[in-house]
């Protein structure tokens, strides 16, 4: 970890104030007025606008194998990406990855 | 409204709650796990469950501060990851907007996506419900959930400390985004904007740690809006 106990806690405190505040937003701050339809639009998308980006290079690039492009971590990915989309269940797509990875980490040594 | 139908309401949310143990369960257990291997004291982790309580979030924080990303960085992405409360906040006003202010408070610190979905379908099936009850479903979904995040998190943390990591539990993280964003591409726009991310994040990739990704969910969610607009039209 290379960030210091007095950062690690800023972090938690301006996340979770930052985050409690989202939630209160409408509920708590601005009451029954509308948002604007477009503001509703860009907000749904932002798990899908961020959650792919973060993995990317993680899949590509790899931190345990030196940033060097892996078969079993790339072949995990995909497969947790198949499943996830086939089953639409969170939990199978982790386990189908988690089995593949651990799979090909196995036979490839 | 009578006080017993409140309490048989609030049950009801308690029973719906179960299935969601399916999730938080390996979730809960795996933020213990990645928070302790990161480096997180014990309190630093329960930290996060109990002032930030959104799992994606606290996911991409600590991986952010492995990486070495700057503070604020780490700050702006995972708060971006939150966003989307901001829409389920929003959808509860007309359900729940007229309860007094101390308890749309306590509403706030328990709205994640568990507790949201689960009560705007109840509310939408059932559009009759008075206010009382709608709080007392909503708070009977909370009930086992939040005690069981905390409970899990802290157990993966006991358990990341003593059980023996092999290679590969470095990609317990990318798995589990992949797991949790796979199912929602639901429609084109969504496709659009997962393909959006990925590829402004990788191109943007020699930025600072964390800024292209910034970058990339701006452009991602106007991707998925400018998608969903055209298909409409079509």
């Amino acid at each position: 970890m290379k960030f210091t106990t007095g950062e690690i806690w800023t972090v938690i405190v301006l996340l979770g104030a930052g985050t409690y505040l989202i939630r209160l937003s409408f509920l708590g701050l601005i009451g029954d007025r509308q948002m604007p339809p477009l503001v509703m639009r860009l907000l749904r998308y932002t798990p899908v606008a961020v959650l792919p980006g973060l993995v990317a290079p993680l899949v590509l690039w790899p931190g345990a194998t030196g940033g060097q492009p892996d078969l079993a971590r790339g072949l995990a990915a995909l497969a947790a990406v198949a499943v996830g989309l086939a089953t639409r269940n969170t939990i199978w797509a982790i386990l189908a990855g988690a089995v593949t990875l651990f799979g090909m980490l196995f036979v490839l040594g | 409204m009578p006080a017993s139908t409140s309490k048989s309401v609030y049950l009801r949310g308690i029973r719906d709650s179960a299935p969601f143990a399916f999730v938080i369960v390996p979730f809960a257990l795996l933020f213990g796990v990645v928070a302790t291997e990161a480096g997180l004291t014990l309190a630093q982790m329960m930290g996060f469950n109990v002032l930030v309580i959104a799992g994606a979030s606290q996911f991409a924080a600590v991986a952010l501060m492995d990486e070495g990303a700057p503070l604020w960085i780490v700050v702006t992405t995972a708060l971006v990851v939150n966003l989307r409360m901001a829409m389920y906040s929003a959808s509860l006003v007309p359900h729940l907007g007229r309860a007094p202010f101390r308890l749309r408070a306590f509403v706030a610190y328990l709205n994640f996506d568990q507790t949201y979905a689960a009560a705007a379908a109840e509310y939408e099936r059932l559009p009759d419900m008075s206010l009382a009850e709608k709080l007392a479903y909503f708070f009977g979904v909370a009930t086992p959930i939040v005690p069981l995040w905390y409970l899990m998190a802290l157990v993966g943390a006991l358990l990341g400390t003593t059980v023996p990591m092999g290679s590969g539990l470095d990609f317990a993280l990318p798995i589990t985004f992949i797991g949790i964003a796979a199912p929602m591409l639901r429609t084109p726009a969504h496709v659009a904007a997962a393909g959006a991310s990925v590829v402004v994040a990788l191109l943007l990739a020699g930025l600072p740690s964390g800024l292209g990704l910034l970058v990339a969910a701006g452009c991602a969610m106007v991707v998925g809006v400018a998608v969903e607009t055209w298909s409409e039209k079509q």
